[in-house]
């Protein structure tokens, strides 16, 4: 019993790491521009697409892996620049809506450029499972754990540490203070796009050997890692990785311990109780509204 | 001089034939699919094989003098799409008969539809409630589910085998062959001592599988479609779980086993003989269709799955009973497709009666086993 | 006056039928296209007059349906009656849910009633006992309208208009109330609302509740008119296309959501002879009316209409 418990534990930590990944992505545009990303999923599916495509063509995995990620980061400039500037001081729903266009359009996209099937890219360091107590792991879990941790310190040393960062952060708070202050807000935004491009991208070439990707891998990772982001508290990177482990863990002690079938609809009840009584997440920032 | 004007008549009238054959209205032929969605991977090929063989028939002049057109309508696996679609093709596209419906759910929406407007429909759906009672107007090609779990009950009792775990995911394909597995459980002597599912979009089963390895059963079963089978495949190895894997028809591609990879080696299913084509005797009758099908499909898109070929025999179907009817009469070519004898198509030899509409038998299914990535007949 | 765009709209709807009765773009696809406009216009009032986004809208619309195909096939209820029980118990779920929903904000908000409509959706597909499961409930019987069985294409686009064009007067008349003007103080800020005495938490409850109402009203619709639910009619696609209807038509106007709600209908029925296509042309139109038109199509358009017209010479 306690071995099972410790597998479904296991299961929910892996699980989850990966809906952090994509939620951190989330956090990251959200906090620059107060937009909410919902093409962050697609980043994913085309980090993961190109990377095996590249694969096929006869590139090296690690050099695939990085045109890939430059490639989604190109993705991510272009969407900045031709779908949300010229969108600057509409509603939020319009974005919203922009972004979900951009979201129908890149799978099109895919869908035109690598058809219908699903596509598995070899795991990194082979498939032997590795024993954890009674528990055991993939190799490439353990990838995906490992390089998320390293991303979230990255992410919360760029905010914290570096000027780029702290200016990065002030256009989210206030945009036009940040901008009287001389910081490049248009600069900014790009950077934010680039950079969580950059890292749904990262989460889907981790991600592709385990669950594999198709042109339609996006829509369900983008809506866990949403999911993890808001639970966290949206705009906190942190919050959004401890949301994306809640997530999974939620997901796989209720598969394993209630109904399998039902264990999504308890994961969002369990969220729907969170926010009726954390209602801006368990780490957001509780917010004064402006009159 | 007579002779001239003998022949000048004839040459006038035969190019009037000939005009007038060629001025004939074509043949309409609709069809409602799931080109993408998650069942993409089933209406996909379902597509291609259509297209390239009305293009062929054309080529070769076409059915009774009369060209076919393909008239297609993509459903995205959502049936108010296809209900609409169907709709669309009877009334705006004014179809002479209907080939498809890729997934159970799209074909059981628009029966009603069909059978309201009397037009002939042969589904490539897999569930048995499709012809179960028999509707007038509606026909099936793929074996149903039904049969599948018979074929894989049949080879538990050849091992002696008693105690199942299963495992399904939350799709139409996946419920419906559940259903069949508890129905079919007590003829065959199967216990089932655990019952799982998941999400067809889920990441990672291995929640539901230390449930069953912590039970006592002696093999898991898995009914699934698309990639979570691959999935559950690859969790039950990782979980270091040694028990026979059978997997469903559902996974009767290529791209299960790539997916999969080394995980899938030993894992049994029942297929149609077209994924194992070159492994029949050559006496067997089917071998020439299923090796003449093959070859055309995948040298023009890559690696053949059995869907397509359900497809392959829908449409082979229908030609043939157009010809008979000797037109395109609603009610001849209905009659005619009840009256398919010994027809030999990819999924097996097809005997239709009033009674049923499918004419497949239990034995159009093989058991294959996956050994070094490849599929193999069980003996 | 004021229900002049009304009157005229009416006129249309019931003109197109008489000149084209057997047209498939008019009967079948403009039927559809009416329940899409019932679901657009009280997703409208939530979204557009009270400012408060919904991404779980296809859950009533699915609950209105379940209702009355579970109802009627499997009890035999008599149709009007499952309409009605419908409405009651989707109604009270809107209720109940409001209070503690509604004081969440802009993308709590959103994720919330995402999760409400996830959590529907994995009801209607687990419960298979009562539902049907994934491939659904099949020969839900024909609309009985006080003995009159509503089947055919034709009195179908009759009955779904005549409930359209209620809910679209039911709408105008509802955001020139007093409670129309309290949302849209609501909507302007919430703050200076509530200085001037207006009782946030009872308005948005109040239209959060109608929303809900007209969603299961055109569900229960639906169930008979396709004579068969299934899950895929009412997931997490289908709320997200609804919210896109909204703005695409314009938010904040009755027939910003109307025009979104047959626009959206029409291109999906255009699109599909792309093929492959439809996905990229698709996200590419959504993108660029949004970005070009942010007020939406309705309102973008008749600004243009309006300044084109000022822009014609007149005779002095």
């Amino acid at each position: 019993m306690l071995e099972q418990f410790l597998q479904f534990l296991v299961t929910g930590v892996t699980v989850g790491s990966l809906y952090a990944l994509v939620g951190l992505g989330f956090a990251l545009i959200y906090n620059a521009s107060d937009v909410v990303n919902f093409a962050q999923g697609e980043f994913v599916m085309l980090g993961a697409m190109t990377a095996i495509a590249l694969l096929g063509a006869g590139l090296p995995l690690p050099l695939a892996a990085i045109a890939a990620t430059l490639a989604a980061i190109l993705v991510g400039l272009l969407l900045e620049r031709f779908a949300i500037e010229p969108a600057q001081g509409a509603s939020v729903v319009t974005t919203i809506i922009i972004t979900i266009g951009a979201a129908i359009f890149l799978r099109g996209v895919a869908l035109l450029l690598w058809g219908k099937d699903f596509h598995a890219l070899p795991s990194f360091s082979g498939d032997a499972p590795i024993r954890l107590g009674g528990a055991t792991v993939l190799p490439q879990s353990l990838w995906v754990l490992g390089v998320t941790v390293l991303l979230v310190g990255l992410v919360r040393a760029f905010f914290n540490r570096t000027l780029l960062g702290k200016a990065l952060l002030a256009c989210s708070f206030n945009r036009a203070a940040a901008q009287l202050v001389g910081i490049n807000v248009r600069v900014m935004l790009r950077l934010a796009y680039g950079l969580s491009a950059g890292l749904g991208a990262i989460a889907g070439i981790l991600i592709a050997p385990i669950t594999f990707s198709s042109y339609e891998a996006g829509v369900m990772l983008g809506l866990k890692g949403f999911s993890a982001a808001i639970v966290g508290g949206i705009g906190n990177p942190m919050g959004a990785v401890a949301g994306g482990v809640l997530l999974g863990l939620l997901e796989a002690l209720g598969a394993g311990l209630i109904s399998s079938g039902y264990k999504d609809a308890i994961a969002f009840l369990f969220v729907l109780m969170v926010l009726f009584f954390e209602p801006t997440g368990l780490f957001g920032h509780k917010a004064a509204e402006r009159v | 001089m007579k002779n001239l004007w003998q022949t000048t008549l004839a040459a006038v009238l035969l190019c009037a034939s000939v005009s007038w054959a060629s001025a004939a209205e074509p043949i309409k032929i609709g069809s409602v699919l799931t080109v993408t969605g998650p069942a993409s991977f089933l209406g996909d090929p379902e597509l291609k094989t259509l297209q390239m063989y009305v293009e062929d028939l054309n080529a070769k002049g076409g059915v009774k003098g009369r060209k076919l057109e393909l008239i297609h309508y993509d459903t995205g696996g959502n049936a108010k799409d296809a209900v609409n679609f169907v709709k669309r093709l009877i009334k705006n596209d004014n179809v002479d008969l209907i080939v498809g419906g890729t997934t159970t759910g799209d074909t059981l929406a628009v029966i009603p539809d069909v059978e309201k407007e009397g037009i002939p429909f042969i589904s490539l759906a897999g569930a048995v409630e499709i012809i179960e009672p028999v509707k007038k107007w509606v026909f099936k090609t793929p074996h149903t589910d039904r049969m599948a779990v018979a074929k894989i009950y049949e080879d538990l009792r050849k091992r002696g085998l008693t105690k199942v775990a299963i495992i399904t995911g939350d799709g139409g394909f996946d419920k419906s062959g559940r259903e069949q597995l508890l129905k079919l459980a007590p003829q065959y002597g199967v216990t089932l001592v655990a019952d799982e599912s998941y999400g067809n979009k889920d990441t990672d089963m291995t929640a539901q599988l230390t449930k069953i390895r912590s039970s006592d059963a002696q093999a898991i079963i898995n009914f699934g479609l698309g990639q979570a089978p691959a999935i559950v495949t690859k969790n039950i190895k990782q979980l270091g779980i040694t028990l026979p894997l059978y997997q469903s028809h559902g996974v009767a591609s290529k791209t299960f086993i790539d997916l999969a990879g080394d995980a899938a080696e030993g894992v049994r299913l029942p297929a149609a003989a077209l994924v194992v084509a070159e492994q029949l005797p050559d006496a067997d009758p089917q071998k020439p269709v299923l090796l003449a099908y093959k070859n055309k499909y995948e040298a023009k898109h890559g690696p053949v799955s059995t869907f397509g070929g359900h497809a392959y025999d829908g449409l082979m179907i229908a030609v043939a009973a157009i010809q008979r009817a000797g037109g395109t009469d609603k009610a001849k070519v209905r009659d005619e497709i009840e009256k398919t004898q010994g027809f030999i198509g990819t999924g097996g030899v097809f005997n239709m009666t009033p009674q049923d509409h499918m004419g497949l038998t239990v034995d159009a299914f093989k058991l294959v086993e996956i050994r070094n990535g490849s599929w193999k007949i069980v003996q | 006056m004021r229900l002049a765009g009304f009157y005229v709209f009416a006129a249309v709807v019931a003109l197109l039928p008489v000149l084209f009765p057997t047209n498939y773009f008019v009967t079948v696809v403009g039927a559809s296209a009416g329940l899409h406009v019932i679901l657009a216009v009280g997703l409208n009032l939530l979204m557009g007059y009270a400012g408060q986004i919904s991404l779980g809208h296809a859950a009533f619309f699915g609950m209105g349906a379940y209702a009355s195909a579970i109802l009627t096939t499997r009890f035999g209820w008599y149709s009007l009656l499952a309409l009605a029980t419908g409405l009651l118990v989707a109604g009270t779920v809107a209720w109940l849910l409001a209070r503690p929903i509604l004081r969440l904000r802009g993308h709590y908000l959103a994720m919330a009633t995402l999760g409400f409509g996830i959590i529907v959706h994995v009801v209607m597909v687990q419960a298979t006992r009562w539902t049907g499961g994934p491939d659904g409930l099949a020969g839900v019987p024909p609309l009985n309208l006080l003995g009159w069985a509503v089947e055919g294409d034709l009195p179908w686009y009759g009955v779904i208009m005549a409930a359209m064009l209620l809910t679209v007067w039911l709408s105008l008349n509802l955001v020139d109330s007093q409670v129309g003007r309290a949302l849209r103080a609501v909507h302007g800020s919430e703050f200076a609302a509530q200085m001037m005495g207006i009782d946030i938490g009872r308005a948005k409850t109040q239209v959060f509740v109608v929303s809900a109402l007209f969603a299961t009203f055109a569900g229960s619709l639906f169930a008979h008119q396709q004579a068969f639910v299934s899950p895929d009619s009412f997931n997490l696609i289908v709320s997200v296309e609804l919210v896109t209807m909204v703005v695409l038509g314009g938010m904040a106007s009755t027939f910003g959501a109307a025009c979104g709600a047959i626009a959206l209908t029409l291109l999906n029925e255009w699109l599909v002879v792309f093929e492959d296509y439809e996905m990229l042309i698709h996200g590419a139109l959504l993108m660029v009316v949004m970005i070009f038109l942010p007020q939406g199509l309705f309102v973008g358009l008749s600004q243009g209409a309006r300044r084109l017209w000022a822009m014609v010479p007149r005779k002095p």
